[in-house]
């Protein structure tokens, strides 16, 4: 069934959002594009520069994004770049959000971390590297937080089927972690 | 280990007191008598000091994302009720919301009001149980059966409802599964009125007992610039002074017309939060109350049979509904192509839901922003360096809900 009427999705910027227009003014080679749904802000950039903007968002007086609410990622299988890394932000003292988008590249799903702009990104960026696989670089401590270490893949890839099961592993098992083992330490 | 300081060459030795020492690694939980939910912390002791906590999640992983890309927009909806599953309709209201924004709707006012009043009867359930259990875990465990009797009472209100009294499955994408009754404002007044007293009978008992006030008072503590660092939002944020709630940051439904307060603590200690829940109990039956003086009539649904089923007398008689129905069973609502974020205030605090759309009728991204994740994570720093025995109380009141934590 043909849907006649798209939105105005990505491209057309009715009136653009004053984060947006700052952001194209500090940032512009980094900006890969930016749009506007149901009110939502959104920037797309690279990741070359997420860590300056990043700390931009938060310590910029009229923008102060003391929150980063969630980070995730979208897995765009059959597009170039595969991978989009989506974090959102709310700020606490001026009532705003915003969302920010990394898009990567299959063979290189890499980007630096923001734990040290935002303490609760550890797990979020856990989590994302357990589902999708995404490599947070300068992350204190990357590895997986709801699956166990020796499951193969990140299952919310969409190349993932969600029929395939997995052995679940127990303390005893052949190949199993010593009880503790890889999460204690590290 | 201590072997060494036995040896006979280390009995000679003068100084035998000073016994070499390490810290104890201690494994609490995944399934401990004093934790509720199921997850395990990793602890480093020394003596009965917590020199290194740790959390382990990922017990519950069910795979909720997973699960709602694999169906269609309206079939998740009895997964985001075992989301957190102490407040059902909290997460059907927000999963709708999400949709609606998606799809460009707004619902009726009646359904707008049921929606609070569902939402608010949830957050009663959720508190309660977080405060009972907390009795409990601390050993008052006639407190903790006052907590779950007034609890009882709100799912009464939760099955006049719907039918259900945990896992609701009340709301749709452009309404609600049903009206109420025309004897639902009466039950609603007289259940509160039931759940109110022995409420107030809990707050006696628990807040004039020594053990309990020792326990809770100073511990746990954490100062708001961690906690917003950490994402941490909900009654933990507003015990430590900050007045975050999205239902007055970002007002949805009817919350801007309704007059409620925001309780805040002053320490940020686990009697703050103790405290902030209790006061949050009685606004949230105020909204009720409010909602029920202001329930306008009129549908509860949208009058669109792209998005909303159209009533089974019209199915039954008309081709043209007919065809709808079978339509949008089959091949759902088809949203346009976008992305939205949409937060509502659950019970532990903000729950998100991102969905991302590629225009046919299952979400590509359906991810719940859930507050237990976030908050759970700031457990370490709310108990080191503190004694082992304010972990319970702690983690009571961070309330990590298992369903809601790992999805």
């Amino acid at each position: 069934m043909d849907e006649p009427e798209r939105p105005p999705a990505e491209g057309a910027e009715p009136a653009e959002h004053p984060i947006l227009v700052r952001l194209r003014a500090g940032f512009g080679d980094a900006v890969v594009s930016t749009h506007q749904f149901c009110g939502d802000a959104t920037a797309i950039v690279a990741r070359e520069k997420l860590l300056d903007i990043c700390r931009w968002l938060r310590d910029d007086p009229d923008l102060r994004f003391e929150m980063l609410m969630d980070v995730t990622a979208v897995d765009y299988l059959g597009r170039t770049p595969r991978f989009e890394v989506v974090y959102h932000f709310y700020s606490l003292s001026k009532n705003h959000r915003f969302r920010l988008k990394v898009p990567l590249a299959e063979n290189d799903p890499k980007l630096p971390s923001v734990v040290s702009l935002w303490s609760g990104a550890n797990w979020l960026e856990r989590e994302t590297y357990d589902l999708y696989g995404i490599v947070f670089d300068g992350h204190p401590d990357l590895r997986r937080i709801y699956l166990y270490e020796e499951f193969e893949g990140h299952p919310l890839r969409k190349d993932y089927p969600k029929e395939r099961r997995q052995p679940l592993i127990g303390p005893g098992s052949p190949g199993a972690p010593s009880d503790g083992g890889s999460g204690a330490g590290s | 280990m201590s072997t060494k300081a036995m040896s006979p060459a280390a009995s000679d030795d003068q100084d035998l007191l000073e016994l070499p020492s390490q810290p104890l690694e201690m494994k609490m939980g995944p399934s401990h008598p004093a934790t509720h939910g199921t997850v395990r912390l990793l602890l480093k002791l020394d003596g009965e000091t917590v020199r290194h906590a740790e959390v382990e999640v990922g017990y519950l992983h069910r795979g909720f994302e997973k699960e709602c890309e694999s169906g269609l927009y309206y079939q998740a909806f009895p997964y985001t009720d075992r989301l957190n599953y102490v407040s059902p309709m909290i997460n059907n209201v927000g999963y709708a919301l999400a949709c609606e924004k998606l799809f460009g709707v707004e619902v009726p006012d009646r359904c707008k009001y049921l929606r609070v009043i569902g939402s608010e009867i949830s957050r009663m359930s959720d508190h309660y149980t977080c405060l009972g259990a907390c009795a409990l875990e601390l050993g008052a465990f006639s407190a903790f059966l006052y907590g779950v009797e007034a609890r009882e009472m709100v799912w009464d209100v939760m099955d006049e409802m719907c039918g259900a009294r945990v896992t609701a499955n009340y709301v749709r994408i452009g309404g609600l599964s049903g009206d109420v009754g025309p004897a639902f404002p009466a039950i609603v007044r007289d259940k509160l009125e039931q759940a109110g007293k022995l409420q107030q009978d809990f707050e006696d008992l628990l807040l004039s007992n020594p053990i309990f006030r020792e326990r809770m008072e100073g511990t746990g503590k954490a100062t708001s610039d961690e906690l917003i660092a950490l994402g941490v939002t909900g009654p933990l944020l507003r015990a430590a002074g900050v007045p975050y709630d999205v239902r007055r940051a970002q007002p949805y439904l009817v919350y801007d017309r309704i007059d409620f307060d925001i309780p805040v603590g002053e320490e940020g200690d686990n009697m703050d939060r103790f405290l902030v829940r209790v006061a949050e109990l009685k606004q949230s039956r105020s909204i009720i109350e409010q909602c029920l003086e202001q329930l306008p009539g009129g549908p509860v649904d949208i009058d669109d049979p792209k998005i909303r089923l159209p009533g089974k007398g019209k199915v039954f008689t008309r081709m043209e509904e007919l065809i709808a129905q079978f339509k949008l069973v089959t091949e759902g609502p088809l949203p346009p192509v976008g992305e939205v974020y949409l937060a509502v205030e659950g019970g532990n605090g903000e729950l998100g839901f991102y969905l991302v759309s590629d225009g046919s009728g299952k979400p590509y991204k359906c991810r719940a922003r859930s507050p237990s994740f976030a908050n759970t994570q700031s457990l370490p720093t709310m108990v080191g360096g503190a004694m082992l025995a304010d972990i319970i109380p702690t983690f009571d009141m961070i309330n990590m809900i298992g369903g809601e934590c790992d999805r």
